[in-house]
């Protein structure tokens, strides 16, 4: 499996400015990479060039090869499975109903599910640690486990590439770990997964590579020793930051407060 | 199963209650004698009037009931209804435009009623994207309610620019119910109405993921757009063959896929047959209401349908609002 983005501009109807200009990017198996960058950077509109859910003005996305426009939906979701950012849904579903949703794309219109998508989204649900919540209604869920429920039905999909637009962002410190250690686990037996995230510091030690996107243009692409450098990401983020090794040598990223933070650090 | 063998003794004796209420009572034996016998003494009346009538009514709320459950994945919102969507009164428009330039023969009515539902539901959406948030559901009820206003307001133009004779055509279809019924009407609907209820029960998944939104199910692989066409095609005709042969009844698509959601859970491979059945027998037993609740006097059976969908539509409000 390898994606691939070249020259990706994309710009919504009646928009001024592109959402993403000029965008460059690839992933195949067993990468784990982050995209970060500041709000309205242009993160999950990449998301949604690389899995051809927006439209392109320039350049090309292609999946093994081929256009990611040409690629049938049903096909698309058997190798690529995304959790979006935000999701809601009027409806009183029960956990396993949404995981079992993951096998859609695996079974004919009117085929009830088969052995082997049941036995997937067990494992999809034990995975992710909420086989114990299958027939639980999913408004009666916490934020944290309707996330960790949104990424057992991706993984019921089985796919090659994972994408996950903020996965953390409603979760706490113990979740968001589990989550990253989960992620890190498969990728380490050969998934692809482009992780949208906030949090520097986590995409510096999980990823291999990162990719800092601003005003909807990469600025910076790379490990994360080459990416997360101070002097750039003040400018990105417009505040002023400190970055410092952990043991283990990745960078990690201190915003500073203003005044005597400052000097000490820098 | 054990749901829809339960659902269908339901309708089955909804629909004994539909022929046996009416302006002569007759006992649930008198019926099943007339049904078995040609010769027994009411049989005219329960073979050539009541029964088509209660036929009507059953396919007619079953359709009804199916559109709404499917408008409601489709919209991502409890509340929506053909009725409430607007698209009954744009197939309103249409039949009675049909009507009025005399072009109302059984087969045309609903073919005109469709063209009318059809630009309903797309002046409906392009409202609500008007206002930003796309498919905002209260924005949606509200484009909904503004197109009702509208195609009222048109309907109202046609009948006093139509002819004498052809108001009265249209005046009688706008009161809308059951009692011009006959086994042709039943025949009529029937045809333009059972493929889009194939179509929608053979899109039961894809309403699963509709109601998740658009990305979600985009990824999960159902291709959206081509889903969301067939359901706008499959709705609006079968709400547009219910208006032609019946008038705007509203609220039948609202009633019976709440109550059953929240019995059965929303899948909706399980939900449409379950709302089919319910729903049928909902309009069979409001017809009947309609009949017999002021005797001699027939109300309209949309006046019985609101008393009931009314209320239950403020609950569902107060609930989406929380």
């Amino acid at each position: 499996m390898i994606l691939q983005a070249n020259g990706v501009t994309v710009r919504y109807p009646a928009a001024t400015v592109n959402a993403l200009s000029e965008a460059e990017f690839s992933i195949g198996a067993g990468e784990l990479v982050a995209v970060v960058g500041p709000n309205g950077g242009g993160k999950t509109t990449l998301v949604r060039a690389l899995l051809g859910l927006a439209p392109l003005a320039h350049g090309t996305v292609t999946l093994d090869g081929k256009p990611i426009q040409a690629w049938r939906r049903g096909e698309l979701a058997r190798i690529v499975a995304l959790v979006p950012q935000l999701e809601d849904t009027p409806f009183s579903w029960r956990v396993g109903e949404i995981v079992g949703f993951g096998r859609y794309a695996r079974r004919g219109p009117l085929e009830a599910m088969g052995a082997d998508d049941i036995a997937a989204v067990n494992r999809a649900l034990e995975r992710c640690d909420v086989g114990s919540l299958r027939s639980r209604r999913i408004e009666t869920l916490s934020g944290g486990e309707w996330q960790r429920v949104r990424i057992a039905r991706a993984l019921a999909q089985e796919p090659q590439l994972l994408v996950l637009d903020e996965p953390t962002a409603s979760l706490d410190l113990g979740h968001e770990m589990a989550l990253f250690e989960l992620v890190s686990g498969l990728v380490g037996g050969g998934l692809a997964a482009l992780v949208v995230t906030h949090d520097l510091n986590l995409a510096s030690r999980y990823a291999a590579r990162i990719l800092l996107l601003d005003g909807g243009r990469v600025v910076a692409a790379g490990t994360p020793g080459e990416v997360l450098r101070a002097e750039l990401l003040s400018r990105v983020f417009r505040w002023p930051v400190a970055v410092r090794p952990l043991e283990d040598g990745a960078p990690q990223v201190l915003a500073l407060r203003p005044g005597p933070e400052q000097s000490h650090y820098s | 199963m054990k749901a829809l063998l339960i659902l269908a003794v339901i309708a089955a004796l909804a629909c004994l209650a539909g022929l046996a209420l009416g302006a002569v009572p007759l006992s649930p034996k008198a019926v099943l004698t007339a049904l078995l016998s040609p010769d027994a003494p009411s049989a005219a009346i329960i073979r050539e009037l009541r029964a088509p009538r209660v036929a009507l009514a059953f396919v007619v709320g079953g359709s009804l009931g199916v559109s709404g459950a499917a408008l409601q994945a489709l919209v991502r919102n409890p509340l929506a209804d053909p009725y409430l969507l607007g698209i009954s009164g744009g197939a309103g428009v249409g039949a009675v435009v049909a009507i009025a330039l005399g072009l109302g023969s059984a087969w045309g009515v609903p073919a005109a009623a469709f063209a009318g539902g059809l630009c309903a539901i797309a002046l409906v959406y392009r409202l609500s994207a008007v206002a930003g948030r796309r498919l905002d559901p209260h924005i949606l009820i509200l484009a909904g309610v503004v197109v009702s206003a509208f195609t009222g307001a048109a309907i109202t133009a046609v009948l006093t620019l139509s002819p004498a004779e052809q108001l009265r055509n249209a005046f009688l279809w706008l009161l809308g119910g059951f009692s011009a019924a006959s086994w042709r009407t039943v025949l009529v609907f029937a045809a333009y109405a059972f493929v889009p209820l194939l179509l929608l029960l053979a899109s039961a998944r894809a309403l699963d993921l509709l109601s998740l939104g658009e990305e979600p199910a985009q990824s999960l692989g159902l291709d959206a757009p081509k889903a969301r066409r067939i359901v706008y095609l499959s709705t609006s005709l079968l709400t547009a063959a219910s208006v032609a042969v019946c008038g705007v009844v509203g609220f039948v698509g609202l009633v019976a896929p709440h109550a059953l959601r929240g019995v059965l859970g929303p899948l909706h491979r399980r939900l449409l047959p379950a709302v089919f059945l319910a729903s049928g027998a909902f309009l069979v037993l409001a017809d009947a209401a309609a009949r017999t609740a002021a005797r001699p006097i027939e109300l309209p059976v949309g006046v019985v349908t609101a008393l009931v969908g009314v209320p239950l539509f403020a609950v569902l409000l107060r609930r989406t609002l929380r």
